[in-house]
């Protein structure tokens, strides 16, 4: 589905990722984590074309994200931190996301939608949302398209215990229909119903890129917490 | 018109900057065209206001606005739209707004005020400024990060178009008075946008008699259907130009 091939991105002169090579396969879910700064947002941008590429490739369904735009299609992004044009309602900002894709999906996908309850605040406008809500709006749009890959960038900061439920629950729901889905997350106990594989980032490098099995095995602990901690303790062997 | 562009017109549309932009500027035009009987004068008069204003509020417009919609272009690039489509599509939404604020303010009243013949060139010459303006305006928007600073440089191109150009030409004028340097002058004020549309303007109302030696030059230049197509095809490349630089450097840019 998505490889990544020797990505090696700059900026000026700082090396937000060097030399990396990593491959996702359809129905799996992947947890990119690492400490800040790791190069994880920078990752997730490069996917989906934010960045521009100078050194390496990226391909998505074999295609490579440099020759053309189509592929985003296929990928619904949830962002860190959502950033919507201010004067927009929540419903104009729906709306105009769907027609814009209007004729490549006609069908979609209002689950989310109804669950967050965002009918009910339709008419707010974009800047006076909350946190939360502005992270729901995020949520909603990367949802509604089925989109065969799904990227999410800390999904579950700033929402409440119940949204994340709900979240969650749709995040297992995606997955189990054979799609792709990568998460980063600082909160590793969340994860770990979720995912299935693990990427271990640092300075912007790949350390770890295995499966949670594999991981809970070699390291004898029963979660992905656990296993991650004993990696670190490793490291700094 | 697309949907982006067309999202974009009605925002700008709704925006009271630039409502209160086009009354300003119908205020301008009726009263200058109202208080003279003379069309000629009365066009000149407005002229010259309209070749200070115009590009003055079309620059700064558009630069805040390029800023303020970084995060729409953010949204609209996760999505599957191609780059140039989007950087493309904030261009044509601002100059139609910017075009259709002075056609309203300016347009209507040189319409019942005065005559199509005399006044059909300041409305050309007006509606290429605002689409000039606002095409340098992405080009120093897209130049930096820094809101201040792109704003900044927007202001500095509009004084150098609108008032330090004149300078130095008036500069070099002096310095080589002794010189037949006409020719070189009507080139040179023919390559800024400003200087053009007065002289495009000048030409069209029989007053360059007015100027002199220079104005029978001009005269000679750009008063023949041809110097009118080359004074276009200038104020076109003016308008092309920028925006395709700026494009280039959209292209390049990382979120």
């Amino acid at each position: 589905m998505i490889e990544i091939k020797n990505l090696t991105k700059k900026f000026n002169k700082f090396t937000a990722l060097n030399d990396v090579n990593l491959s996702f396969q359809k129905g799996h879910s992947i947890a990119l984590i690492g400490p800040n700064g790791c190069g994880k947002t920078t990752l997730i941008k490069c996917i989906l074309g934010l960045n521009v590429l100078e050194t390496g490739d990226i391909t998505v369904n074999n295609e490579s994200v440099k020759d053309h735009y189509k592929y985003r299609e296929t990928i619904g992004y949830m962002p860190q931190i959502g950033r919507y044009p201010e004067n927009m309602t929540i419903e104009e900002t729906i709306k105009m996301i769907r027609n814009i894709r209007k004729n490549h999906n006609t069908e979609v996908d209002t689950e989310l939608l109804e669950a967050f309850e965002l009918e009910k605040i339709y008419g707010k406008k974009m800047s006076t949302l909350s946190g939360g809500t502005t992270q729901k709006v995020s949520a909603v749009l990367a949802f509604m398209f089925n989109p065969t890959t799904i990227i999410l960038d800390e999904p579950t900061a700033g929402l409440d215990p119940l949204a994340s439920e709900i979240l969650k629950n749709k995040i297992i729901k995606e997955k189990n229909k054979g799609k792709l889905v990568i998460i980063t997350s600082h909160l590793l106990s969340e994860l770990d119903d979720i995912i299935s594989e693990i990427v271990f980032m640092n300075e912007g490098k790949v350390i770890v890129h295995q499966s949670v099995d594999d991981l809970k095995k070699e390291t004898n602990t029963g979660k992905i917490s656990e296993g991650i901690v004993a990696i670190l303790k490793e490291m700094k062997k | 018109m697309n949907k982006i562009a067309r999202f974009i017109l009605f925002d700008i549309l709704k925006n009271k900057t630039i409502i209160l932009y086009t009354v300003l500027l119908f205020i301008i035009s009726w009263s200058v065209l109202g208080l003279e009987s003379n069309f000629t004068k009365a066009t000149l008069s407005l002229l010259n206001i309209v070749l200070l204003v115009v590009p003055l509020m079309s620059v700064i417009f558009s630069t805040i606005y390029v800023y303020n919609s970084s995060q729409f272009v953010e949204l609209l690039l996760s999505q599957p739209v191609p780059r140039s489509k989007v950087w493309f599509n904030i261009f044509l939404g601002l100059s139609t707004a910017l075009v259709l604020a002075f056609l309203l303010g300016c347009g209507i009243p040189i319409l019942l005020y005065s005559s199509i013949e005399t006044g059909m060139s300041l409305i050309i010459t007006g509606c290429f400024l605002s689409v000039i303006f606002t095409s340098l305006a992405m080009l120093a928007a897209i130049f930096s990060r820094d809101r201040a600073k792109g704003i900044g440089i927007a202001i500095f191109l509009w004084i150098f178009f609108a008032i330090i150009y004149d300078g130095i030409l008036l500069v070099l004028i002096f310095q080589f008075a002794d010189y037949p340097i006409e020719g070189i002058m009507a080139t040179l004020t023919a390559i800024n946008p400003i200087g053009l549309s007065r002289i495009f303007v000048l030409l069209q109302l029989d007053v360059a008699a007015m100027l002199g030696y220079a104005g029978a030059v001009f005269q000679q230049v750009f008063g023949s259907g041809g110097g009118m197509g080359i004074s276009l095809v200038i104020l076109s490349a003016w308008a092309i130009v920028p925006f395709v630089w700026s494009l280039i450097k959209f292209n390049r840019k990382n979120l």
